[in-house]
This record gives structure tokens, sequence and C-alpha cells, in this order.
């Protein structure tokens, strides 16, 4: 994630929990503070990682790069464990997810039942690939290996909801439902129009720290 | 979770005369509207001042006619689906609220003969109770396993499972009294009790149905487990695509705790088990067990090696019994009702009873609890009405994604767990999930590798690299111009499955050949071969 900073940094080593236990070494990043929160919270619970991890998730849409070192420091270990779990896990993830999430299932059941074209039909409406977002920021597509609704594939959900028998036009008319939601929102928000717009609310306010590049 | 729809100022009381109204909260129910069917159900009955209580069940596993709204009458629950929204306005026109006929209208639900003619066991309350009620729990036979195992002896409740002849549902079918036999007789200040909720094959969705229609059966079983091996700590490992059956468990644990049936005096024992839910996070790797347990340990979900097992250091490295939802809820029937009834269903060395998940192409897909022995033909056809699409079916996986795909002529086979390893093949978690003659089998076989590839923990060179490679010879076979290229191509590949077979630590690599050549052996035209070349050739 940030390879460039490599160089200087000896968090394997335990030296790098000392520099930021040094006053005014505390997080400094809103992602950062709220990560360090949530450690706090929850480090005393046996096995607290995953706990750690998806509390961060369901607050900041993500789990940014700058929320490793206040997780590694709360539990004892290196950067390099965190980010090794962050990344095995499917889950969860280093930017924000767009406004919605559509999680289409490819298991075989729903290939039985034409996921592939249903799959094919909502890359090209959302206009892209999996693992991606949308060109307008507003939704983020993300294959799945069964949700668990295979008497009625093929399944998709949306935000953790569940859609089974799903079609092509059913899916548009969900889209179309949720583009109507959106309008109304902005409208009420006054929010002006942009990526920002397709970002999760408290995704947006991390936005500044995740998107941030070396 | 009771909600009485009556407008305010009403003169009817919720009870006073109130008719229940049965709308599965099952996430399968969700999925095809029943939250708006429930809604429409209560803003019908107000706009009727017709006083009714609607109850949030779990779903009877006929999905196909989902959302199953079921009506209490004196005559017994009389069945509607699969009902939309706008039917309901209908339905109160019709009489439903009596039991009324209608073309929706099925009937008794417990005389539906998809439901009538199976064996519940395991799911006997899934889709009858509230699920979060304990009341509820209580009135319709739990905790009788859980009163009659606090007053045996550890050992005596262990025996009882060994003599049931349980054996775990996950797919691996392993003697659950063998494994508790283990954990009890290792001796350690802290033991744990897992429940491996990490139901990531594909086609199967029994656990995350029994979760959501009858939580407590679990609770029950864990509970019953944690005394049979002198163990006061159970936690739950629930995939995180399951946000519905998370939610509910929590809340059945939090009231299964008020209810004293959880916490440091179980049922007034003085004996102490609690439990707590943890969320997976997308790796399928996870459901199998000593990496689930390097997950709830908070590390990347990789496969442990074998010695020792989980029973003798497993979770933190304290002797664990880990199995999976439907083992350890099947407990409870088998102390309240004893070792012998469960054994007496089933045939061989596979005793009682399994659920069986009805998926994919097919008519009536569903969940259908039958002892051992039932055909995959009876399943398919007798409950599963057929392939949805009117095509003939042409293959069937059993067992999941690691699961064979079998052809007609094997669909007569018991279903066994012996019977089914002599050809080849695994019951495994019984997803059963069907194709019709469209499918094409080379392509499924190239989704067993690519799945592999993608779920692989990287643990075994066979299963993490084996597996592109995998990809890549399915690719090449159907590429291949000659046939020379092509049947060197296929030679490759057995070869490869081979080293995937014996090479990998956990079932992931070491299975995923089972769909690849169970594919390549029945159906060797999808290859692009001559019908007579698929079976294996002596080397």
């Amino acid at each position: 994630m940030r390879i460039g900073k490599a160089k200087s940094d000896l968090a394997s080593t335990g030296a790098a929990r000392d520099f930021s236990l040094r006053p005014g070494g505390a997080p400094c990043t809103p992602a950062a503070a709220a990560a360090a929160r949530i450690a706090a919270t929850h480090r005393d619970i046996p096995g607290a990682l995953l706990p750690i991890l998806h509390a961060v998730q369901d607050e900041l849409g993500c789990i940014p790069a700058d929320a490793v070192e206040p997780i590694a420091q709360a539990l004892n270990l290196s950067r390099a464990e965190v980010h090794g779990v962050i990344t095995f896990y499917p889950h969860f993830r280093g930017e924000p997810a767009g406004r919605r999430m559509v999680e289409v299932c490819r298991a075989e059941s729903c290939q039985a039942m034409g996921a592939d074209a249903l799959a094919r039909h909502i890359g090209e409406r959302l206009g892209c690939d999996f693992h991606a977002t949308s060109a307008d920021g507003g939704v983020t597509l993300e294959p799945v290996y069964c949700l668990g609704l295979c008497a009625q594939s093929p399944a998709i959900a949306v935000d953790g909801r569940p859609y089974a028998r799903m079609t092509p036009q059913a899916f548009d008319r969900l889209m179309e439902e949720a583009a109507g939601e959106t309008a109304d929102a902005t409208r009420t928000a006054a929010k002006p129009a942009g990526l920002a717009q397709g970002l999760r609310p408290a995704a947006a306010q991390a936005g500044t720290t995740a998107g941030e590049r070396p | 979770m009771n909600t009485a729809a009556h407008p305010a100022g009403s003169p009817h009381a919720p009870g006073d005369a109130a008719v229940t109204v049965y709308v599965p909260r099952d996430a399968a129910a969700l999925a095809v509207g029943a939250d708006a069917v429930a809604a429409a159900i209560e803003r019908e009955a107000a706009r009727r001042n017709t006083p009714v209580r609607v109850v949030r069940n779990g779903s009877r596993g006929l999905l196909w006619l989902e959302p199953l709204v079921e009506i209490a009458t004196p005559a017994g629950r009389v069945a509607y689906g699969p009902v939309a929204a706008a039917d309901v306005p209908a339905l109160f026109d019709a009489g439903w609220l009596r039991g009324a006929a209608h073309a929706l209208c099925h009937g008794l639900t417990d005389e539906i003969p998809y439901l009538k003619r199976q064996e519940r066991l395991t799911f006997a309350r899934v889709g009858v109770t509230d699920p979060l009620s304990p009341a509820d729990y209580a009135a319709h036979g739990g905790l009788q396993g859980l009163r009659r195992a606090l007053a045996l002896a550890p050992a005596d409740i262990v025996q009882a499972v060994t003599d049931s002849g349980l054996r775990g549902r996950g797919g691996a079918a392993f003697p659950t009294g063998i494994k508790w036999r283990t954990v009890l007789g290792t001796p350690a200040e802290q033991k744990y009790v897992v429940c491996n909720a990490d139901e990531g094959d594909s086609g199967t969705f029994s656990d995350r149905l029994l979760i959501e229609g009858d939580p407590y059966v679990l609770i029950e079983g864990m509970a019953i487990a944690g005394l049979a091996v002198q163990a006061t700590r159970g936690y739950v490992y629930v995939r995180s695509e399951y946000p519905q059956a998370i939610a509910v468990l929590q809340e059945a644990i939090a009231r299964a705790r008020e209810a004293g049936w959880l916490g440091g005096d179980v049922l007034g024992s003085g004996r102490a088990f609690d439990l707590e839910v943890r969320k997976g996070a997308g790796a399928y790797i996870c459901g199998e067990e000593t990496s689930l347990l390097e997950s709830l340990e908070g590390k990347r979900g990789v496969v442990r090696a074998k010695p020792p097992l989980p029973a003798v250091a497993g979770l933190f490295g304290k002797p664990t019994v880990i199995n999976n939802v439907i083992s350890l809820a099947s407990v409870p029937v088998i102390l309240a009702r004893g070792a012998d009834f469960y054994r007496d269903y089933g045939m061989g060395r596979s005793r009682g009873t399994l659920a069986f998940q009805l998926a994919g192409n097919l008519k009536r897909g569903g969940l259908v609890e039958k002892a051992f022995g039932v055909t995959l033909r009876e399943l398919l056809y007798d409950y599963g009405g057929g392939s949805a699409s009117g095509r003939p079916l042409r293959a069937v996986q059993v067992g999941g994604p690691l699961g064979a795909y079998l052809p007609e002529s094997q669909w007569d086979v018991p279903l066994d767990y012996e019977a089914y390893a002599k050809i080849s093949a695994m019951v495994g978690h019984g997803g059963i999930v069907a194709f019709d003659d469209t499918v094409d089998m080379a392509r499924m076989a190239r989704y067993a590798m690519e799945f592999c590839a993608v779920e692989s923990c990287g643990k075994c060179t066979p299963c993490r690299i084996g597996s592109t490679r995998g990809v890549e010879v399915v690719d090449r076979i159907a590429a291949a111009d000659t046939p020379a290229a092509r049947e060197q191509q296929v030679h490759l590949l057995r070869d490869l499955c081979d080293t995937m077979l014996g090479g990998s630590l956990c079932a992931l690599g070491g299975m995923t050949p089972y769909p690849v050549l169970s594919a390549l052996d029945h159906f060797p035209a999808d290859f692009g071969l001559p019908q007579n070349q698929g079976a294996p050739q002596a080397a």
C-alpha cells in the first residue's frame, strides 16, 4: 500500500512502536484516530484483530492505510502482520466503496440459472468490471461466492440486502429506484455533484486519507 | 418480533381474536420481498379494521414458494405462496384469514407433500416457531436435550452422541462422539466449543436456514457440547455474507443469556457456558476447521498441519470441539429422544438424517431433511420437480464446489457417505446443484480450478499454483487443434489433479480434482474428446 515509505519503516522491529509512543506521536489523521479508539476498546478480547478490522471498516467504510499502525500498536503486532491479515480477507477493503455495493454471486448454482449473463449485463449497465466502481463513483461491483440463496438463483446483494431470482430487467429496476433515492438525497443535502457524492458519508470523511498515494 | 396491526383506538386489542399470520424473516424470503408483504398485510388489516398478529418466522424450506405466508386457523396452519405485496388485498377479499381457497393457497402446510414426506429431526422447529422467542422454543420441545445432559456425567453425554452414529455434517463426516471423547480426555484449564458456520459451499444454505429459523437449537447443542467436554466458552464463526443470520444469532444469544440458558449458571445447574458470534470476512478457506481457528485467533486463515488435532490443541492452543452448525444442532434431539431414536434413521454407517439442499436449475428448490439412503433421482424429481428451465437435467454437483459432477447413470446410488465415496463422489454438506443440458462441463471444470485459485490460502504449492496451471490446461484442451495435442493436455490435467489430491493439506486443494475429473470422465464430449475416451486410462 505505502511502498514508498518502507525504506525508513522499522515496523517489524518494534522500533516503530517506540517511535509512535513519543509524546506528540499520537495518530493525527481522523482515520488513524478512529482506528486507535476502536483498537483500544477491543484489544483485550481474545483474537481481537478481526473484530477490530470489522469495526473500523463499519465506521470508515474501509480500512485505510493509516489505520494499520494504531491497530498494530494496540495488539503488539507488526504492521506487516496487520497488513497481511487485511489483505488475506476479500471482505476488507483498502479504499472506500461507492455509495452502493452490488455483490453478484458467481458460484455454481447461480451459474446454472444464468448468472454469467446477468453478471455481463450488470457490468455493462454499471460500465465497470468486478472489483471496480462505476464511472460516476456511485456503485461498486464485487463478485461473491455464494449468498446462500441457491434455491432461488441467481442471487445478488445490494448493500447487504439480498435479492433472489434476479433478472437483468429486475436489476435495472432496482438501479432506477436507487438512482431516484440518490437524487432525492442529493437534493436534500444540497451537496455538490461529483465523485464525493458517490461515497458513503462515513467513507467520504476518511476519503482524504484513504485516497492519498505515495 | 410479534407486532399487532390494529389502528390506534381500535376496539380490538392484540390477541383479542387476532388471527396469527406468519411471514418468514429468513433471507430467502426477504430476497423475494417478504418485508413488503408483511407491511402490506399490516396495512391491509388496519384498513379493514381486522386485527392480525404478524409473526416473522423462519422459512419452512419450500423456497420456490417464498414468500410463503401462513395463516393460523383452527384446522392448522394454511399456506399461501408465493405471495407478492400486490396479492395481499385479493387474499383478504378471498377470506384467507379463515384459510379460504385462492389460487395461491396450498392447503395445510403440514400436508404439503414436499414437507410431509420429510423426516425433520434437526429442522423440526424451523419455520414453525418465532425464531427469537425463547418461550416458543421451550413450548416446542426445546431445552429437553440440555436438561437431560445436565443430569448426565460428561462421559455419558459423549457416549450418547457416539451411540447415535452422528458424523460431522460439514462434509468430512468424522464421528462427532469420537471427536468429543478426545477433547474430554485432554485435560486443560480452558477448553472451547467452536461452531463452524462459515457455510461457503455453493448450493448449500442449511446452516443459514437453521440459524435464521431456530437459533436456540444451535445454542442448546453448543451448551450440551460444552457440558460434554467441560468447555465453558463457545464461538460461532459466521460468514460475513450472512448478515441476517448474524443478527438473529446475536439477538438469540442475548435472550438466551437473559433467560439463564447461558452464562455462569446454565439452567440453574451451577455449570457455566457462554458463547459469542464472530464474523468471517469473505474467505472460503475459513470453512476448513484449522483455517477457521487461525481466523478466530485474528490471523490469516492459513491451514494448519495436523497433528496436533484441534481436539488436542485447537483454539488458542487449547482442546477444542469444532463442529458444523448442523452437527451441533442435531445433538439436542439425540439427547432428548435418545441415541437409538436418531440411529434408527439412515443406512449403513450413515445414521440419522441429512438436510439436503436442492439448488440450481430445479423447479422446486428448497431444504429436504431425509434419512440417509434417499437417491438423487428422488430428490431431483419427486421433490425438485425436475429442471426449472424445462430442459432435461444433465449433470448434478453434490457436496459443494469440491464435490463431483454426477451424470444420470449415478443418480440411483443411495446418498450415503460410503456409497458415494465408492463412486469418487462425496455427500459433503448435502448441497445439490442441478444443471440442465445447456451446461458446458469443460467450463465447469475450468471454474472449479479458477475457484480454487481464488480461494487458496497459499499454504500448499499444488493448490496455490496447481489451480492456476489447471485453468490454463483446461483452456489448452479447448484450444487444441489436433487430437494428439488434446490428449497430451488431458494427460497433463490428470497428472496435475493427482498431485493436488496427494499434495494438499486440506480439502480445497485435495478435492478440487473431484469436480474436474468427474467432468472429464463423465462428460468427455464437452472437452472435445470422443465419448469413450473420458474414462481414465491405465498408465
